[in-house]
C-alpha cells in the first residue's frame, strides 16, 4: 500500500498522541487529534464515462481511529451472531457481512443522515453504520421486542428511519427501483441530498435494475447505485453469470466507477465523488470490488464454490480492518496494544449487549396483527380463528 | 408432436370433464419401490423425464450442482450442461425463456428457487404462457412447459421463504397448478405435469423435502391430473386439503376419531381444473365440508372450492362450509405457530361443523 505523508507534521501529532495515549492508556484511544494526513489508495479508480476522482484522500487520526473501531465493532458483532445462530437463538435466515465492512463505514463517512441508504438483505452492518445500536441488532436477529422492527421483521429486515436507513429487503433487486424512488423525491423536495441504492452481483441481472437506471438517467434523479461485489451471487460466481462482469459499465449511459471494496478510504472518496456527481448530474454507477468470508446465509458453508484458499488468500491480503490497523500503525497514531484494547472493548459491548437482547421478551402475539394496514383504516380480525372481520372506515 | 406421442401411449390426461383413466391404467403397483424422500422421488422423476425426452431441459438458479434441495442432483452430470443448466437470478426472464423453449416443441422444466420469487415471473405465466394457445388460435403453445418451486412454510422460513401463492396462479385458465402430498405422488405427478400439453405450476411442498419419506417405484409412473384422491374414508364430513397440510389433517382426522367423528379425507392434487366431482360426491356422502391451507384464509383457494360446494350440495348440507386457513397477515417470522391452521385449530372446527 503506497503512503505518501507530510513527515514533519505527522511525526510530531504522533509524539503528541503517545504522550496522551499513555496518560489514559486504559482508556479507548479515540484520538481528537484532526491533523490531514494523507494516504493513496490502493489502487486507482477505474471509470465509465465520467472523470476518475483523485488517488490521494485526506483523512485524520481521528478518523482512521473510529474506522478501525467501527469495522472492529460490525466484524465482531458478524461473528457474534454466527454463533447464535449455531446455537439456534437465532432463526430463519442471517446473512452476514464480515469481509464487507468497509463499504458500510467509507459510504457512512462520506455522507450525513439526511442521504438515504437502501440495500438487500446483507444489512446488519449497514444499520450500525446508520446509527443503530448493538442491542437492536441482536433483539431483531433473536426476534425480540427491542429490535429495531420489533422482532417482527428479523435478520433481513432492519429499518432506521430517522437516519434515513430504508432498510432490509428479502427479494434480490426489488430495492433499487424503490431506491430511486426515494432519490425522486429527494430531488422534487429540493432536499440536497441523495440516495445509494446498493445491491449485488447477483441481483445485478435482474431486469428491474435496468428499469431503474432508464428512468433515473431520463430523470437526472441523484441516485448512486452501488454494487456491492463480492463476486458470487449464492454459488454461482459472477463470471458463470454475467456476460460482462464489469458492472460499473453495465449502466451503459450512465457512468460508472470501480472501486476497490476492501479499502475504507477509497470507498469514502469515491462516495464523496459520487455525491457531488449525483447532485449535479443524475445516476451514477458504483462498483465495490469486496469480498465475503462466510458463505451467502448460515446454511452455506461457503467452500463449496471456492477455495479456502482463496478466503484466507484474501484474508491475509486484502482485509479491510488489518488495513487500517497496518495504516494507524505505520503513523504511529496508536500503539499496537491500544487498537488490541479497542478490540477487546468492543468485544465485550457485542457481548453486553448480546446478553441485555437474550433477557428481552419476545413480541406479544398481538402484535401478529398490528401494522397489516394503518392503525384504523383496514381490517381487524376478531375471534380465536380470527376469521370474523370487520373493516374500519375512515 | 413429441409431446402428443408419448403422451397418446400412456394414460390420457384428462381435459376437462374427461375422467376416462382410472388408477388402473398407472402401473403403480409393478415393480420394485424403494424407500426415498420427496426430493429424490422428484430427482427421480427429472431423471425419467430427461432419459425418455431427448428434448426436455431442466434449468433455473444453482440447478446445475444439484439445488438448494437436491432436486435437481446429478442431472448435469448425466446429461449434460447442453439440457441442465443454470440461470442467472432473473425469474421473469426464466420463464419468459421457459416459454419460448416450450413454444418451439421442446420440454422446458424451470424452476423457480422458492415460490415467493415467483412474482417477477407472474406475467410471463399468466399473460404469456396462460393464454398463448388461445390468442394464437391453436397454432401456438408453451405445453411443454412446466415451472417447479418449492413453496409453504418450513418452520422458520419467514416472510419470504415460507408463502403459499398457489391462489393467485388459480384464477388464472390456460395453465394448471398442481400440489403433490408425498414422495409417491410427487413423481407420478410431477411425470405427467411435465408431459402435460398444457404448462403447468408445479408446487412442491418444501417442509416434506427430507421429512417425508415412502415406498417410491423405481419405474416410469404416472399419476392423473385433475383427479382427486379419497385417503381416508368417512362419513360425517370431508376434509379437502392439498400439499403438506394433508398430515396435519390427517392427524386432526385421527383425534376427531377418538371423538367418534369420522373424517373423510380428500387430496385434490391438481388445483385447476380441480375435480369437483369427487369432491361433490363426498360432500353428498357427508353433508358437511372443511377446507384447510397455509395460504391466508381471504381470497385463498378454499373460497373457490367453498362457493362451488354451496352452489351444488346447497340443500345437502348441513353446515356452513369451514375454512381453516392461514390468517390474513404477511407470513409471520417469530409468530408461525399462531399463523399456521394447525392440528387444534382444525379439530376445534371439525367438532363445531359436526356440531353445527
Amino acid at each position: 500500500m503506497a503512503l505518501s505523508q507530510l513527515l514533519s507534521s505527522s511525526s510530531r501529532s504522533g509524539n503528541r498522541l503517545k504522550s496522551l495515549s499513555s496518560a489514559i492508556s486504559l482508556r479507548h484511544p479515540i484520538s481528537t487529534d484532526t491533523t490531514p494526513i494523507t494516504v493513496e489508495t490502493s489502487v486507482p479508480f477505474t471509470s465509465h464515462q465520467c472523470e476518475v476522482p483523485s488517488r490521494t484522500v485526506q483523512t485524520n487520526a481521528k478518523e482512521l481511529l473510529t474506522f478501525f473501531r467501527d469495522m472492529a465493532l460490525m466484524r465482531r458483532m458478524e461473528i457474534a451472531a454466527d454463533s447464535l445462530y449455531k446455537a439456534k437463538l437465532i432463526r430463519g435466515f442471517c446473512h452476514l457481512y464480515d469481509g464487507q465492512e468497509a463499504v458500510a463505514v467509507g459510504m457512512e463517512a462520506a455522507i450525513t443522515k439526511k442521504d438515504s441508504i437502501i440495500t438487500a438483505y446483507r444489512d446488519h452492518c449497514t444499520f450500525i453504520a446508520r446509527g443503530g445500536t448493538l442491542l437492536e441488532v441482536f433483539a431483531e436477529l433473536m426476534g425480540r421486542q427491542a429490535g429495531c422492527s420489533r422482532g417482527k421483521g428479523g435478520s433481513m429486515h432492519f429499518y432506521k428511519k430517522d437516519s434515513n436507513f430504508y432498510g432490509g429487503h428479502g427479494i434480490v433487486g426489488a430495492q433499487v427501483p424503490l431506491g430511486c424512488g426515494l432519490a425522486f423525491a429527494q430531488k422534487y423536495c429540493k432536499d440536497e441530498a441523495v440516495t445509494f441504492a446498493l445491491y449485488g452481483d447477483g441481483a445485478a441481472n435482474q431486469g428491474q435494475l435496468f428499469e431503474a437506471l432508464n428512468i433515473s438517467a431520463l430523470w437526472d434523479l441523484p441516485a448512486i447505485l452501488v454494487c456491492e461485489n463480492n463476486h458470487y451471487g449464492m454459488g454461482t460466481a459472477e463470471w458463470r453469470a454475467a456476460k460482462s462482469p464489469a458492472y460499473y459499465k453495465r449502466g451503459d449511459y450512465v457512468p460508472g466507477l470501480k472501486v476497490d471494496g476492501m479499502d475504507v478510504l477509497a470507498v469514502k472518496q469515491a462516495c464523496t465523488f459520487a455525491k457531488e456527481h449525483a447532485l449535479k448530474n443524475g445516476p451514477i454507477i458504483l462498483e465495490m470490488d469486496t469480498y465475503r468470508y462466510h458463505g451467502h446465509s448460515m446454511s452455506d458453508p461457503g467452500s463449496t464454490y471456492r477455495t479456502r484458499d482463496e478466503i484466507t488468500g484474501v484474508r491475509q491480503e486484502r482485509d479491510p480492518v488489518e488495513r487500517i490497523r497496518k495504516l494507524i500503525l505505520s503513523h504511529d497514531l496508536a500503539t499496537e496494544k491500544e487498537l488490541k484494547d479497542t478490540e477487546k472493548e468492543v468485544r465485550k459491548e457485542v457481548d453486553d449487549a448480546i446478553a441485555q437482547a437474550k433477557e428481552n421478551p419476545v413480541p406479544d402475539s398481538s402484535e401478529l396483527f398490528t401494522n397489516v394496514y394503518a392503525k384504523g383504516l383496514g381490517v381487524e380480525s376478531f375471534g380465536a380463528d380470527r376469521k370474523e372481520v370487520r373493516a374500519t372506515l375512515p | 408432436m413429441a409431446l402428443r406421442n408419448i403422451m397418446g401411449k400412456r394414460v390420457g390426461i384428462g381435459l376437462m370433464g374427461s375422467r376416462a383413466l382410472s388408477t388402473a391404467t398407472c402401473d403403480v403397483e409393478s415393480g420394485s419401490a424403494k424407500s426415498i424422500n420427496l426430493y429424490s422421488a422428484i430427482n427421480q422423476a427429472l431423471h425419467v423425464a430427461l432419459e425418455t425426452d431427448p428434448r426436455a431441459f431442466v434449468f433455473g438458479e444453482d440447478v446445475s450442482f444439484g439445488g438448494v434441495f437436491r432436486c435437481t442432483t446429478g442431472l448435469a452430470d448425466r446429461f449434460g450442461k447442453a439440457r441442465v443448466f443454470n440461470t442467472p437470478l432473473c425469474e421473469q426472464g426464466i420463464v419468459g425463456f421457459g416459454i419460448g423453449l416450450a413454444a418451439m416443441g421442446n420440454r422446458a422444466i424451470a424452476e423457480i428457487q422458492f415460490a415467493d420469487y415467483i412474482y417477477p415471473a407472474f406475467d410471463q405465466i399468466v399473460n404469456e404462457a396462460a393464454k398463448f394457445r388461445y390468442r394464437s388460435g391453436n397454432q401456438f403453445n408453451c405445453g411443454g412447459l412446466t415451472i417447479r418451486a418449492p413453496y409453504g412454510a418450513v418452520g422458520h422460513g419467514g416472510h419470504y421463504h415460507s408463502q403459499s401463492p398457489e391462489a393467485f396462479f388459480c384464477h388464472v385458465p390456460g395453465i394448471k397448478v398442481v400440489i403433490p402430498r408425498s414422495p409417491r405422488q410427487a413423481k407420478g405427478l410431477l411425470l405427467s405435469c411435465i408431459r402435460d400439453p398444457n404448462p403447468v405450476v408445479f408446487f412442491e411442498p418444501k417442509w416434506l423435502y427430507r421429512l417425508a419419506v415412502e415406498e417410491v417405484p423405481e419405474h416410469d409412473y404416472m399419476l392423473p391430473l385433475s383427479e382427486a384422491e379419497v385417503i381416508r374414508q368417512g362419513s360425517d364430513i370431508t376434509l379437502v386439503g392439498w400439499g403438506a397440510q394433508l398430515s396435519i389433517m390427517e392427524q386432526a382426522c385421527i383425534e376427531a376419531e377418538k371423538d367418534g367423528i369420522s373424517c373423510e379425507l380428500i387430496d385434490l392434487k391438481t388445483l385447476i381444473p380441480w375435480d369437483k366431482e369427487t369432491v361433490e360426491a363426498s360432500v353428498r356422502k357427508t353433508g358437511r365440508v372443511l377446507i384447510s391451507h397455509e395460504a391466508p384464509v381471504t381470497g385463498g383457494f378454499g373460497a373457490e372450492i367453498s362457493a362451488s360446494i354451496v352452489e351444488c350440495c346447497f340443500l345437502r348440507l348441513e353446515a356452513p362450509v369451514a375454512r381453516v386457513c392461514g390468517l390474513d397477515t404477511p407470513f409471520p417470522l417469530v409468530f408461525e405457530p399462531f399463523y399456521m391452521p394447525t392440528k387444534n385449530k382444525i379439530l376445534d372446527a371439525i367438532k363445531a361443523t359436526v356440531n353445527y
